[in-house]
Order: C-alpha cells, then sequence, then structure tokens
C-alpha cells in the first residue's frame, strides 16, 4: 500500500493504482474528469487530457514536482505523492484549454442529438468549459453513417476518444473497426464498410462520451430526461442480462448498460438484450436506477442551479450528490 | 578545412562498396570493438565520449544505453531511427547515401554493446533509394561475416533488416516508430514504460537516431576521450549540420561542437553568407520543431556573448531569447523572408502530421493552421495574434507526444520576435492580399478544403 494525498486529501491505495483511480477512491468533486479513460478497456486512456494533474510532489523519495502536467488516468502513484487537481489554478486553467479544444470541432448541435442530457462533453463543458467561444473557423464536417444494423455514427461529434475501438478489439470480432485518417482528419470507421455484426456490439454506444454513436432503435424517439431510468434483468444466456430500461409510462424507450457514478457500464450487455428487447414483458422491473453522476438526468448535481418549481417527473429518482 | 570524423571518407570514390570502404580502414572499429573489448567496455568509451543524442533531444548517449533493462530475459532490440522527416533536416539521408557501411558498423558495434541480436533501420518510406543502398551493404557486410552468424569467429549472432515507413513524420517519435514497427497504426505510446525496459514487442529496446549510431564507430576507433576533446563543455564532437536557406551554400556540413554560429553562417568553408548580399533576418537553428532567432538574437546571445554552435549556447536565455540545436536542420531567412508565410508553412506541416491522438495536439495544429492561414491571407483580424499565442501556450506541455511543443513553438517564438510582421499582416489586409498571393486568397474566399 502507499500513501498519496489528492487536493489534500489523504488516501492508501494498492501500489500501481493510478492517480485517477486513486481519487475516484476518495470520491467526491476532486475526482479529475475522465473523457478517454474507461476502467473496463485495457489500454484505455492518456488521450483526451482532460484529466491532466499537477503532481506537486513526486515521492517520498524525490520531494521535486513532475515538470508537466500529467494524465492522471494513466500516472501511477507513488509513495508520498502530493496530486493536486482542483487546487491548481493551472490544472483548472488547462482544462477549460481541453474543453475549448474539445469543442472547436464540434457541431454543438444537442438540440437534435440524441446524447443530449446524458453527454459526457455537455456535462464538462459546463462544468471546466468556458462561457464564449474563440473560434470562427469552419468545422469538420462528415455524413452521418451506419455502423452494421444498430448503430449510428456521427463522426462531426465524435471526439476521438477511442474507447469505441478498444470496444471492438476487446469484446467483439477484432480490427474491423478503426481509426482512418491522421490529426484533425482522422476519422471512426469500420473497415471498408464491413459493418460491425457482433453480439456485443452494442456497447459501443455505451461507452461513447458523446453523440457519435447513437442507438438507430431510440435515435428520435425522446429526449433522455423525459424518460425513468428503471433497474431490470432477464434470464440472458449471452450476457448477465442486468440493464437499465429507460420507460414512459409502461413502455421501454431503450435499454443500456447501467451505468456507475463515473459513467462507466458496471457490466457490458449484449445486443438481444439491447435492441431486441423492448417489450415491458420482456423483463422483470428492480426499481428506480439511482443516477449519480455529473449528469443533466441527476439535476441535483449542479448546486447553484435554479431549480424549476413544477414537479420534475423524475424527482423521486434524485439524489444529492456531492 | 575543419576536421572531419563522420565524413572523413565522404569524398573517396566507390566508398559505399565493401572493399573500397575496408581498403581504407572501415571495419577496423567494428574488429576490435567484437575481438577485443567487453559490452562494459564499449559502454564505457561511450559514456566517457560524452556523446549526445543526435536525433533531436540531446539526451547524453552511454547513460541512454546504461538505461536498458539488462535483467529482462527478452530479445533485446536496436533500432536505428532513419525516419528522418523534420523540415530542414538532411543530414541522416547523406550519412546513408554516401557512407551506408559507416552507419552498418555503428550499427554492429552497438548491438553486440547492447546486447542485441536483431537490429532493425527504420527508414523513411520516401527515401525509396536508400533502402537500395543500405540493402546492398547488408548483403555485402553478411558476405563478409560482420553480419549474420558468428560474426568473424566471436560467437555473437547480429540480423540487420530495413523497414520501410509509410510516409508519416510521426513516426520518427520513438514509441510511434515502435508500433508502426509491429505493424499497427503509427501512434505515440503513453510512457512509461519506456521502450528501454518495453519496447518493440514488449521486449528492451533502444531507439537512436542514424547520427548517433554512425559516430560509434569513430568513437571506438579514437577512444572516447579522444572525442570528448573535441567540442566544448558538454556538446563534445562534431555534429553534422543541414543547412538550407537563402544561403550560397546550401548542404550538409560537419563542424566541431562550439564553432561560432557567425562563422559558419558566413565562412566559406560553410555556408558562405547570405545569397545576393542581402541580410541576415532569422535563423531557425534545429530544424523545424525549434524556436526561431531573429539575426541580432542568432549571433549573439541577450547577453551580448557571442553564439556558439552548442547544445547550451544555442539553448542560452531559455524561450525568451534563445532556441535549441535540435536535430541541426538549419534554415536561414534573408531580410525578405515573410515570418508570417514561413509560420503558417510549419503550423500546416504539423497539423498535417499530428497523429490526432490527443485533443491539444489534434485540434490545436488545426486551430492554429486555420488562423495562420487567415492572417497570411490578408483575412485576419489584430485579436488573432493574441489568440495564436494562446493556443500554442495551451499546447504546449499538455500533450502525449513531444510533436505538440514542436508545432507550438514556432508560432510563439515567431510571434514573440515578430509581431510587427503579424500585426502589418492584420492592419493591411489590402496590401498583404494584393503583394503576396492573390490565387490563393481567391481560394480561400471562396472554399478551402481543410482536408
Ligand atoms: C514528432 C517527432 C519526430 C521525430 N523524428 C525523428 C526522426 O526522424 N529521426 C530521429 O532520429 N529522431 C526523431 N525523433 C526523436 C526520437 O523520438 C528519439 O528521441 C531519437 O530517435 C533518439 O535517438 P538519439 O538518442 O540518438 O537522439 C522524433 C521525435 C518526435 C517527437
Ligand atoms: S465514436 Fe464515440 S467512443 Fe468512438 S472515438 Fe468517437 S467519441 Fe469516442
Ligand atoms: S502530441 Fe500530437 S502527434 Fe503526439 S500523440 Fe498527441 S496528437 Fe499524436
Ligand atoms: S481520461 Fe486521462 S487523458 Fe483522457
Amino acid at each position: 500500500m502507499v500513501k498519496v494525498t489528492i487536493d489534500n486529501i489523504p488516501i492508501e491505495v494498492e501500489e500501481g493504482t493510478t492517480i485517477l483511480n486513486a481519487a475516484r477512491k476518495i470520491g467526491g468533486k476532486i475526482v479529475p474528469p475522465a473523457m478517454c479513460y474507461y476502467s473496463k478497456l485495457a489500454g484505455s486512456g492518456g488521450k483526451c487530457r482532460t484529466c491532466l494533474v499537477k503532481v506537486a510532489k513526486s515521492s517520498a523519495k524525490d520531494p521535486r514536482p513532475m515538470p508537466k502536467l500529467v494524465a492522471s488516468c494513466s500516472t501511477p502513484v507513488q509513495d508520498g505523492m502530493e496530486v493536486l487537481n482542483i487546487t491548481s489554478p493551472e490544472v483548472i486553467e488547462t482544462r477549460k484549454a481541453i474543453v475549448e479544444f474539445l469543442l472547436i470541432n464540434h457541431p454543438l448541435d444537442c438540440p437534435v442529438c440524441d446524447q443530449a442530457g446524458e453527454c459526457d462533453l455537455q456535462d464538462l463543458s459546463f462544468s471546466h468549459g468556458m462561457a464564449n467561444t474563440r473560434t470562427i473557423e469552419s468545422r469538420r464536417e462528415f455524413p452521418p453513417t451506419d455502423i452494421g444494423p444498430f448503430i449510428k455514427l456521427h463522426m462531426n461529434r465524435c471526439i476521438l476518444c477511442y474507447r469505441c475501438i478498444y470496444v471492438a478489439n476487446q469484446i467483439t470480432d477484432k480490427r474491423v473497426h478503426g481509426i482512418l485518417f491522421r490529426g484533425d482528419s482522422s476519422e471512426i470507421s469500420t473497415y471498408i464498410e464491413n459493418v460491425i455484426d457482433n453480439d456485443f456490439s452494442g456497447n459501443m454506444i455505451d461507452v461513447c462520451p458523446v453523440g457519435a454513436l447513437t442507438d438507430k432503435t431510440f435515435r428520435f424517439k425522446s429526449r433522455v430526461w423525459f424518460l425513468k431510468p428503471m433497474d431490470a434483468h432477464r434470464q440472458c444466456t449471452k450476457c448477465s442480462g442486468r440493464v437499465t430500461a429507460w420507460m414512459f409510462g409502461d413502455e421501454i424507450y431503450r435499454i443500456t448498460g447501467r451505468k456507475d457514478q463515473f459513467g462507466e457500464m458496471e457490466e457490458f450487455i449484449c445486443n438481444e438484450c439491447r435492441f431486441g428487447k423492448k417489450e415491458f414483458s420482456d423483463w422483470i422491473i428492480d426499481g428506480p436506477r439511482k443516477i449519480k453522476r455529473q449528469s443533466v438526468i441527476s439535476a441535483s448535481y449542479y448546486e447553484n442551479m435554479i431549480k424549476p418549481s413544477v414537479i420534475n417527473p423524475i424527482g423521486e429518482i434524485m439524489e444529492e450528490t456531492e | 578545412m575543419g576536421r572531419k570524423i563522420l565524413l572523413e571518407k565522404a569524398g573517396i570514390p566507390g566508398i559505399r562498396e565493401f572493399s573500397i570502404y575496408r581498403h581504407h580502414g572501415g571495419y577496423g572499429s567494428a574488429e576490435k570493438a567484437l575481438i577485443k573489448m567487453s559490452p562494459a567496455e564499449i559502454l564505457q568509451e561511450v559514456t566517457r565520449s560524452g556523446l549526445r543524442g543526435r536525433g533531436g533531444a540531446g539526451f547524453p548517449t552511454g547513460l541512454k544505453w546504461s538505461f536498458l533493462d539488462r535483467k529482462c530475459t527478452n530479445p533485446r532490440f536496436l533500432i536505428c531511427n532513419a525516419d528522418e522527416s523534420e523540415p530542414g533536416t538532411f543530414k541522416d539521408r547523406y550519412l546513408m547515401e554516401f557512407l551506408p557501411h559507416l552507419v552498418l558498423e555503428g550499427l554492429i558495434i552497438s548491438s553486440f554493446a547492447l546486447g542485441a541480436n536483431t537490429c532493425y533501420i527504420y527508414v523513411r518510406g520516401e527515401f525509396k533509394t536508400l533502402i537500395g543502398i543500405l540493402q546492398k551493404a547488408i548483403n555485402e557486410a553478411y558476405q563478409q561475416n560482420f553480419l549474420g552468424k558468428n560474426i568473424l569467429g566471436t560467437g555473437y549472432s547480429l540480423d540487420i533488416f530495413v523497414h520501410p515507413g509509410a510516409g508519416a513524420y510521426i513516426c520518427g517519435e520513438e514509441t510511434a516508430l515502435l508500433e508502426s514497427l509491429e505493424g499497427k497504426r503509427g501512434n505515440p505510446r503513453i510512457k512509461p514504460p519506456f521502450p528501454a525496459y518495453k519496447g518493440l514487442y514488449g521486449c528492451p529496446t533502444m531507439v537512436n537516431n542514424v547520427e548517433t549510431l554512425a559516430a560509434i564507430g569513430p568513437i571506438i576507433e579514437m577512444g572516447g576521450e579522444a572525442y570528448a576533446s573535441i567540442g566544448k563543455g558538454k556538446s563534445t564532437g562534431t555534429k553534422l549540420i543541414s543547412a538550407c536557406g537563402n544561403i550560397n551554400k546550401p548542404g550538409v556540413y560537419e563542424i566541431d561542437l562550439g564553432l561560432p554560429v557567425e562563422d559558419f553562417i558566413y565562412s566559406k568553408e560553410f555556408c558562405g553568407g547570405i545569397k545576393d548580399g542581402k541580410r541576415l533576418k532569422a535563423v531557425v537553428p534545429g530544424g523545424s520543431s525549434v524556436p526561431i532567432l531573429p539575426a541580432e538574437l542568432i549571433l549573439r546571445t541577450a547577453g551580448g556573448q557571442q553564439r556558439l554552435m552548442t547544445y547550451e549556447s544555442l539553448a542560452d536565455g531559455g524561450f525568451d531569447s534563445g532556441s535549441m540545436l535540435g536535430s541541426g536542420g538549419f534554415i536561414v531567412y534573408n531580410e525578405d523572408a515573410c515570418i508570417v508565410r514561413n509560420t503558417w508553412n510549419f503550423t500546416r506541416f504539423y497539423q498535417h502530421e499530428s497523429c490526432g491522438q490527443c485533443s491539444p495536439c489534434r485540434e490545436g495544429t488545426g486551430w492554429m493552421e486555420k488562423v495562420l492561414n487567415r492572417l497570411e491571407h490578408g483575412l485576419g483580424k489584430m485579436s488573432d495574434i493574441d489568440l495564436l499565442a494562446s493556443i500554442a501556450g495551451k499546447i504546449e506541455g499538455t500533450t502525449i507526444c513531444p510533436l505538440g511543443d514542436a508545432a507550438a513553438w514556432p508560432v510563439s517564438s515567431a510571434i514573440r520576435h515578430f509581431r510587427q510582421e503579424f500585426e502589418f499582416h492584420a492592419e493591411h489586409p489590402e496590401i498583404v492580399r494584393k503583394i503576396n498571393h492573390g490565387a490563393l486568397v481567391k481560394n480561400q474566399e471562396s472554399n478551402i478544403q481543410y482536408r
């Protein structure tokens, strides 16, 4: 076990733990935002740079600060390390810049995007971004394409976090889905229009932090905040069958994996559960899903937000988060 | 004539052939190293020589070699980084083209010293002719038992393979190079782990520049101490400088480190002064990635000392008034050069070459390119200048690999030293459009394609 402090809060973690995971153990506001790291996908992280933190003291042995900000998702802790996240103005400033970079080519078409309301980029720019924009340049443009029968790709919205690539490589058929070209012309693509048809391809939708990969069976059906997320399960031969069912009255609008407080799926689910079972009778409903993450669908996350006086349709399942 | 260590034999007719190279004393150091010396002794000589990496970073080679994981039982690899693609740098190409056996000799000694039995030359894909030259030299060395099994009866075996890249600058970055060599997309890896521990196929790997490795032969021949006696302070030995731009004699020159910059630009032996008797305006001393310096700061430091061709002297003054020796791509500009256009050109390069993994570099280089493009074509505003400086500042130090920094430095240094030129572009769009590049403006106004 090694001792570290993050924003002056001490914690003991196992050797080899990354700064981000140590911070997640503490929880709350000091957890750096992560747009590309996904604990269930080996090799992910290090790319988006939103999780950069300052290491004020490298370790007990070597008390020097690290010269540059480091990516907390891919830097292991050392004994005696002192990390500054929200207590460092440099980190906050840099994070603002990273959000700006992520947005300069983003279409900001939230009003017509299915992800709006549960989008990590929306949340990130709300909490860490600036109010104005400095770009007048044109943005990258790609036509929307189909990736297999269930998934729609809006490359315009993609932030190139590579999560879907890791899903494709690690839990579906290998190497049909990847990145073409480089720099700001990179695009996500499925090799020579090969469709992804694999029982687990739908998980790409859930790992995608933005609305670049969306569920074709749910597109344009409803805004997510009008739906009630319910924990549900069924007997499934391919996956655990434990999902979140998004309901309006007795109707199931869509099925997703269960997401934890960091926006990560607890378990990957199969396509049959996700796309094929939309009847109320297909599922045993366990009860309301508690949404604890920093998201519009848990509206009470934002303390300073003026809450509307009308009764919120999902009021009963909202919970105060730190 | 200055002293030549690397290029000593470059003028001999037919030196590309094994027999002629051997006749002129070639492979003497390889024999000496493999038969008479132990790997530890070679490492000691290299450390003593003070040789520093010629690929750009200038890290001491002996120290770097000592980091190689020697406890791991996996095979070790030596990789010769011949991906030379930095604008302004063309020295490795010269070495491989004219002295392929000198490079091979360095590879053999270094592989032996590091305990590697396989060595790859990762050569830039565009260097098509060099691939043939290198392969021919390798075949000859195999025939003469300087490569292959049981070299010279010492029991040591080594194979060298030439691997052409596919045209990406980023594959010169050592971890992207390893990915590419493994047959993957050339994205830099996240460090740590460093290649010395987990490199090619997860095995301990050493990546060195062509010029670094080529210097190993002469160092073994003359001894580390003799090599270290050349140069100045911690910048020992000789360095190849590829000079280009508005000078009378562009080309590759071998200089003793410590030569005054002024001598290098104006002496007949080297650049031969500025072309057509014009005045010197600026110099990029170490390849496109390093900060540009105006004439007064390249000849003298801010403190008034004479600027020398050493790692330390060129960096004197930090980024406020200094630059870097980098890879030795020396680009000279005369009074007619447009710094804005030049900066735009460099930025276009980085925008095109960014691998696109990390957001600051992927988005930032594209953004800077678009803003510079506007300024250069008379469509910019005064506020764009601060915007550019701010974008460059945000890319710097936040990326996975140094390409982000390399893209940011030319922009921030150009604005620091030549702000009035950027202001002129913003203030006088009509003039800029008229003199400069009418055709492009038309293009820009209609619809410029960024992909
Ligand atoms: C974007 C980028 C491009 C690079 N290109 C080259 C190159 O073409 N040739 C090279 O020798 N080193 C290049 N380098 C430096 C290598 O990463 C590495 O530092 C070098 O090969 C180490 O060799 P040395 O210790 O002999 O200098 C590049 C680095 C970066 C970040
Ligand atoms: S499509 Fe989504 S998951 Fe895939 S790289 Fe883009 S943003 Fe990430
Ligand atoms: S800095 Fe640029 S080139 Fe380097 S890893 Fe990041 S995106 Fe790729
Ligand atoms: S989460 Fe660490 S860099 Fe993206």
